[in-house]
């Protein structure tokens, strides 16, 4: 019981802190914005892709997505992994 | 236990149906909204539409997990390879080579709104099928393996 | 008041959904509902990604057939993107480990899994 109360305490500050944060934040004027301003002005005659957002993923910042398709790999690997069956004879180790 | 006749059939005809739309969303990646996470992603729907319709013992025979497997690490070489190419050319990691020059996708692109061209953006669409396949086979593999461990717990 | 509440609605449904997710986390016994929680965190954080790069009557960020040229931040779309895939590869590792942690011990409550202890 007093465990609830103590949690329930912390999220409610967290909560009041979270909403006093958020009311300055400003929505639909971004305050610096010179990076994209580029990407936008010289994205197609750089690249010759009509798609903005393509061209940032593929060709601008294409080191993240070679990251990206590895991590998806990893979590294939692991997921494998897990399922394999076991021999005849073989147990969990630690049982 | 199965699903009724209705539901298997209408499974087999939607089927193929996914797996082109996947493709073209794959394959206009550079013109229009998608690339290769979306449309990969769509492709494997298609065959989470099949795995849900049939029983798995009928379904196992169709969708192997062998060739997944291959097509998940064809996916992630050609993406690896494409990139390499560029250091042959002169140009840095994934540098796009292709882009003005060349033969394959190499058209020029006009100033401002203009209806798109498919043949433009030099190894933008090499990568984007790279990831389409990788991302196919990735999502499926992880659904046959689980449902292959569920399966496995039901025999007494 | 309802005016200011409704012109800065985005970033109060980022707290909102911040918050569901922390207390999923924080109060439920099952494993299946606290990785349910975990989901709803990562739904929040994208959100929050895509709400600080809008402009107001702004379109999509792509030239094929465009009717304005007043578009949107580009570079905040590409984060999303991957922050996406990862919660996807995240989350199929996380219940495979709840799957197998099923068949060792018989049961999925959080407070009866617990050979490590003492």
């Amino acid at each position: 019981m007093m465990k609830i109360a103590l949690y329930s305490a912390i999220l409610l500050v967290l909560f009041g802190g979270l909403m006093y944060l958020a009311a300055d934040l400003p929505v639909g004027a971004p305050l610096q914005s010179d990076m994209d301003d580029y990407f936008i002005k010289n994205g197609q005659e750089q690249t010759g892709a009509n798609n903005i957002v393509t061209s940032i993923v593929f060709d601008f910042r294409g080191f993240d997505t070679l990251g990206e398709a590895t991590v998806l790999f990893t979590a294939v690997l692991g997921v494998g992994m897990m399922f394999r069956k076991m021999k005849e004879g073989e147990e969990y180790e630690n049982d | 236990m199965k699903m009724t006749k209705i539901v298997r059939t209408t499974a087999d005809v939607f089927y193929p149906f996914c797996l082109v739309f996947g493709l073209y969303v794959v394959m206009h990646g550079h013109l229009t909204p998608g690339g290769g996470f979306q449309g990969g992603a769509v492709m494997a729907t298609g065959a989470a539409l099949l795995l849900v319709a049939h029983a798995y013992e009928d379904i196992t025979g169709r969708l192997r997990k062998t060739a997944m497997k291959i097509l998940e690490a064809i996916g992630l070489m050609m993406f690896l390879f494409a990139g390499l190419s560029g250091l042959l050319f002169e140009r840095p990691f994934m540098g796009n080579w292709m882009a003005f020059t060349g033969k394959w996708f190499s058209h020029p692109v006009a100033h401002g709104p203009n209806p798109g061209d498919l043949n433009t953006a030099g190894l933008l669409p090499l990568l984007n099928i790279g990831v389409g396949i990788e991302v196919l086979g990735g999502l499926t593999i992880i659904l046959l393996y689980m449902l292959s461990g569920i399966h496995a717990e039901k025999k007494p | 008041m309802m005016s200011y509440l409704l012109l800065k609605l985005p970033y109060f449904t980022v707290v909102v959904l911040t918050l569901l997710g922390l207390a999923a986390m924080v109060f439920k016994k099952n494993l299946i509902k606290i990785l349910m929680g975990l989901s709803l965190l990562e739904s929040a954080v994208n959100l929050f990604l895509i709400v600080t790069g809008y402009r107001t009557d702004g379109v999509a960020p792509i030239y094929t057939n465009a009717p304005s040229l007043h578009m949107t931040l580009p570079t905040v779309q590409a984060l999303t993107l991957t922050s996406i895939v990862i919660g996807v590869a995240t989350s199929a590792m996380m219940l495979s480990f709840a799957m197998v942690i099923y068949k060792k011990y018989g049961t999925v409550n959080a407070e009866k899994v617990k050979k490590l202890k003492g």
